[in-house]
């Protein structure tokens, strides 16, 4: 039996002599100049190997790659590592691998997940990737001929490649971390659970294993080593925020880098969640908000977020335009930025702000920056009728005024009472006249009145922006928090979107900010909007900013919304912000229930007169205006991709109507005309529709159906309509309801020329892509024809349905 | 929200008239539109006509408020108005005080002044007369009433008159700021 010069094989046996042998032969195969080569052919042997192990299951996935640059284990090169001994540092994972598959019996294999914290079961899977270094060491430790630098002997000085030194160094961080706690397995169950003794022990072994004989002592060359679970209860108790701040730190920086800056067997979501921990602890969130900010921002992002949270913003004030002027005012403060003719920051002062005779003769106001570009971005004219939904205190309410020269009307509205006695204060110390102050829940509006030329709502939310006003935010805020506030901003905005008049002649704009980062509460709602009612979001006018989000994680949202604005404190300097300005085109309110549309939009014939005195709903206008109001409006429809659902609806109303066949000509006009002028909203000049006429009965029920065929169909609709005689109606209806479809959700299918009473609904409308959504309508009326029920597929575009199940499914976005 | 009684009005005018005299006519017809006063919850509120047509829709125990609030009548019936209505009197008023700087700090602290810290007076005023208080820049700060003064000889400077006392009615202070946290917006 010769004993062959073979580096790959391992040689087994408890024995100093196997150790001794497989010591020469790693030794050899260091020095071969072909490593490489032995290398893959040990791996190749060894790579057998381990793909048996693997099959076996390995039970922890070990994720570490063998990354090349592992420079925690450069020294854990296991001497003599039977097979997979001397390869590059980088292949340390294959070594262990193949160590870990030899070595059953190792003496500390555990320890070797140290950073890992792999599962140490002797299982071959186990750690060795991640640990391989370790793991090496230990189970080479009793099989490797160490010439004596066991792991008893520390120095030995024999001749080995490595330094014995070196070597020794290895086997006694080896020992020390196996004497040290055993570490967990799951890492991933337990975050670093590893003993705290562990991270000390690691970052200076580390430091000594650099490359193979490249020992540096620098402590920044140390990688960062996720702590252990010890460790972390320790911080539970008493945080360290010296310490928490480093690694905090040294956690982002491995982040940036991953690929190289890891830690060998750690996901990234360990990371992350050890960050996320972290932070929560150093900055005192709580672990839902502090999720929440991780999935918004960026992590360099997310660090200077916190840190501004902390701070206050300076305090800035705008002067009132309406006493005075800011050159006066400002003898020792600084203009606020070019964006603000009005605005002035106060950087220190040695009285009270709020207590000087300009305070109290209200020549300025305290507001914040971010306050005043709602207004501005909502541009009021001279002799506008305003409201303003949730107007406490009243900084943006006096600013509206004071834009409008005490001109023209506003009413402030809002649902605390204490907080209206604020406005009253407020509106009275700044000379503004032209007010109204009431007291309403801003859900009733356009019921008590409605038919402005702008609303501004600047909603209730969670306050996420105002941290660094209201530190109390960031424990208080949950999930359900988070979505009731969405769900009432929801509700606010139909109902101020009902409250614009569409036909104003210089408005029809509405503005709705919040002070709030989360999506849920401001894209998601913008979004909503979107569908639910005729309105697109328009240029708010303020150049700077960030736009606001078209996609955020699973979410997908209208690319228009690239023109909402988002301002944030540590990029702007201001509290954080969303604003979003919509233009309403149309004053009817789109909805499932067919019918409502026409019923809802207010007769031609009103319109002249309505126009600009909106506040009573006419409901039930005449048939004929109706239906030329609803052609044109089913053709403004088309043509705004958007909601293509009224249109068709309209049309079919107005066909279902089935009166003047005259009509249609008529309207085929007024169409024309206002498909000329569709682009802008301007439209209304056509018509002055009613914010709400739901009064009239009318129910099409329609099935989505074919998309854009359909669409194209209804298209055609209308022009065959133009002109045509009340066969040509009848027979688009069904078409149109066939094309409705897709735009739109179910909507009975009328018994074409019937109207019927529809219920006017909150409108649900999908967008195309939803279009096969069935939606629930619930019509009332004599006929109740049911929405069929038809999920994703496409039902056959259906003349005229009598019945159709009901659809349950409500597309709600 | 309903017109004023006759009675109410008269009363009403007599407490501005202290002020500003006949220019309550003024008050009336302006230049801009027409402007009303209007009760509500015991206030006065002043306000134009335009205003007034979209408030009517509102209902009565969710109006807060309208316009300006000139001011309120008590309990038994007696006018009394509010520093609101100083940017309404300013203009009109016949009888102007003007108090020195320091003195300005604490007239809007509530305090009386003394005539120490009188800078210009209107002439022929006569005691008890009802003032308006400016700065010296001409900023209106509340109205007064002129408790004690006694014409100088002379007939103008200050330094022979004997004390003047002006006891401060209402002014722009802390305290009258209607109650809630200013908070900035």
């Amino acid at each position: 039996m010769g004993r062959k010069l073979d580096p790959a094989k391992e040689k087994r046996g408890p024995g100093r002599k196997a150790r001794k042998q497989k010591g020469a032969e790693t030794e050899v195969a260091r020095f071969l100049p072909a490593a490489g080569d032995e290398s893959s052919k040990r791996l190749s042997s060894r790579a057998r190997k381990r793909a048996a192990k693997r099959r076996l299951g390995s039970a922890e996935a070990l994720e570490m790659p063998k990354f090349p640059g592992a420079k925690p284990f450069p020294g854990k090169l296991p001497k003599g590592v039977s097979g997979g001994a001397v390869q590059t540092p980088g292949k340390k994972g294959a070594q262990s691998l193949l160590r870990a598959s030899q070595g059953k019996k190792r003496p500390a294999p555990t320890h070797s997940s140290e950073e890992e914290e792999e599962e140490d079961d002797s299982e071959e899977d186990d750690v060795v990737n991640q640990g391989g270094l370790w793991d090496s060491e230990d189970s080479d430790a009793d099989m490797i001929d160490d010439y004596g630098a066991d792991s008893t002997s520390e120095d030995d000085d024999e001749g080995e490649e490595l330094l014995p030194i070196e070597r020794a160094a290895r086997k006694q961080k080896a020992q020390e971390a196996v004497a040290g706690s055993q570490w967990s397995e799951e890492e991933t169950e337990e975050e670093e659970e590893e003993a705290e003794e562990e991270s000390p022990e690691s970052g200076p072994q580390k430091n000594d294993e650099t490359d193979g004989g490249l020992q540096i002592n620098v402590d920044e060359e140390e990688p960062f080593v996720l702590p252990s679970a010890g460790e972390m209860e320790q911080d539970a108790q008493t945080p360290d925020l010296q310490r928490i701040h480093k690694r905090i730190q040294d956690i982002v920086a491995v982040l940036r880098d991953f690929g190289t800056q890891r830690e060998e067997g750690r996901s990234r979501s360990e990371y992350l969640h050890r960050l996320q921990k972290d932070l929560a602890t150093y900055y005192s969130y709580g672990d839902f908000l502090l999720g929440k900010l991780m999935d918004l921002f960026p992590l360099s992002e997310l660090v200077e977020f916190l840190e501004a949270n902390e701070v206050p913003r300076p305090i800035t004030l705008r002067t009132n335009t309406l006493k005075t002027r800011r050159r006066d005012l400002a003898q020792n403060l600084d203009p606020l930025g070019k964006w603000s003719k009005t605005g002035l920051v106060v950087y220190d002062s040695s009285v009270p702000i709020g207590a000087t005779p300009e305070y109290l003769a209200g020549h300025y106001m305290l507001q914040g920056a971010s306050s005043m570009l709602p207004v501005m971005a909502l541009a009021p004219q001279e002799h506008e009728r305003i409201l303003d939904m949730c107007c406490a205190p009243g900084g943006k309410t006096s600013y509206i005024a004071q834009l409008m020269k005490n001109t023209g009307v506003i009413l402030a509205n809002d649902a605390n009472a204490e907080r209206l006695k604020s406005v009253v204060g407020n509106l009275h110390r700044l000379g503004v006249t032209n007010t109204i102050i009431s007291h309403y829940d801003g859900r009733q509006f356009p019921k008590v009145v409605g038919g402005f030329d702008r609303v501004l709502l600047d909603a209730p939310c969670s306050g996420t922006g105002v941290i660094s006003k209201d530190p109390a935010v960031k424990t208080n805020k949950d999930e359900k928090d988070i979505l009731r506030c969405a769900h009432l901003q929801k509700e606010l905005l139909l109902s101020a979107i009902d409250s614009v008049n569409a036909t104003s002649k210089t408005g029809g704009y509405l503005v709705y900010c919040t002070c709030s980062i989360m999506v849920e509460e401001n894209e998601w709602v913008v979004d909503y909007a979107l569908k639910k009612r005729n309105v697109r979001l328009v240029p708010t006018g303020l150049d700077f900013g960030q736009e606001g989000f078209t996609r955020f994680r699973e979410r997908r949202f209208h690319p228009t919304l690239r023109s909402t604005r988002r301002f944030y404190p540590h990029t702007h300097n201001m509290d954080g912000f969303f604003i979003a300005k919509f233009k309403k085109f149309s004053n009817s309110i789109p909805q499932s229930q067919t019918g409502n549309s026409a019923a809802s939009t207010p007769t031609n014939l009103d319109l002249p007169e309505v126009k600009d005195q909106m506040t009573p709903k006419p409901k039930g206008s005449s048939h004929p205006a109706k239906k030329a109001r609803v052609a044109v409006k089913a053709k403004q429809q088309l043509q705004k991709r958007q909601h293509p659902k009224k249109a068709s609806f309209q049309k079919q109303n107005g066909i279902s109507k089935g009166t003047d066949s005259s009509l249609p000509t008529v309207s085929c006009d007024t169409k024309s005309q206002a498909s000329s002028k569709l682009q802008d909203s301007s439209q209304p000049a056509q018509k002055a529709e009613v914010i709400r006429g739901p009064k009239v009965p009318r129910k099409l029920k329609q099935q989505s159906a074919m998309p854009q065929a359909s669409k194209k169909v209804g298209f055609r609709k209308q022009n065959a309509s133009r002109g045509t005689d009340t066969e040509v109606p009848v027979l688009s209806l069904s078409k149109t309801q066939a094309a409705l479809k897709p735009e739109d959700c179910d909507q009975p299918l009328g018994n074409s020329k019937r109207a019927e009473k529809v219920k006017q609904q909150l409108p649900e409308q999908p967008f195309k892509k939803a279009a096969f959504r069935k939606h629930n309508g619930t019509p009332k009326g004599p006929e109740t024809s049911t929405v069929s029920l038809l999920s994703s597929s496409r039902p056959p575009p259906a003349k005229r349905r009598k019945s159709q199940s009901r659809g349950s499914s409500h597309l709600s976005s | 929200m309903r017109p004023l009684t006759e009675e109410e009005t008269r009363v009403m005018f007599e407490k501005i008239a202290k002020y500003i005299g006949e220019n309550l006519q003024l008050l009336v017809d302006r230049p801009d539109g027409t402007y009303c006063f209007r009760l509500h919850n015991d206030r006065v509120y002043y306000v134009s006509e335009k205003i007034l047509k979209l408030a009517a829709n509102i209902s009565g125990d969710k109006l807060v408020s309208l316009g300006t609030c000139f001011g309120k009548f008590t309990k038994t019936h007696k006018f009394r108005l509010h520093i609101t209505a100083l940017d309404y009197l300013a203009p009109y008023a016949k009888y102007k005080v003007w108090i020195k700087p320091g003195a300005e700090q604490s007239f809007l602290y509530g305090n009386h002044v003394l005539k120490s810290g009188l800078g210009r007076i209107t002439e022929n005023t006569c005691q008890y007369q009802g003032v308006v208080v400016y700065s010296m820049a001409d900023v209106p700060l509340g109205t007064h009433i002129l408790l004690r003064y006694k014409r100088p000889e002379t007939g103008n400077s200050f330094a022979n008159s004997s004390q003047v006392q002006l006891k401060k009615k209402s002014a722009y202070t802390l305290e009258n700021i209607l109650p809630g946290k200013i908070w900035p917006s």
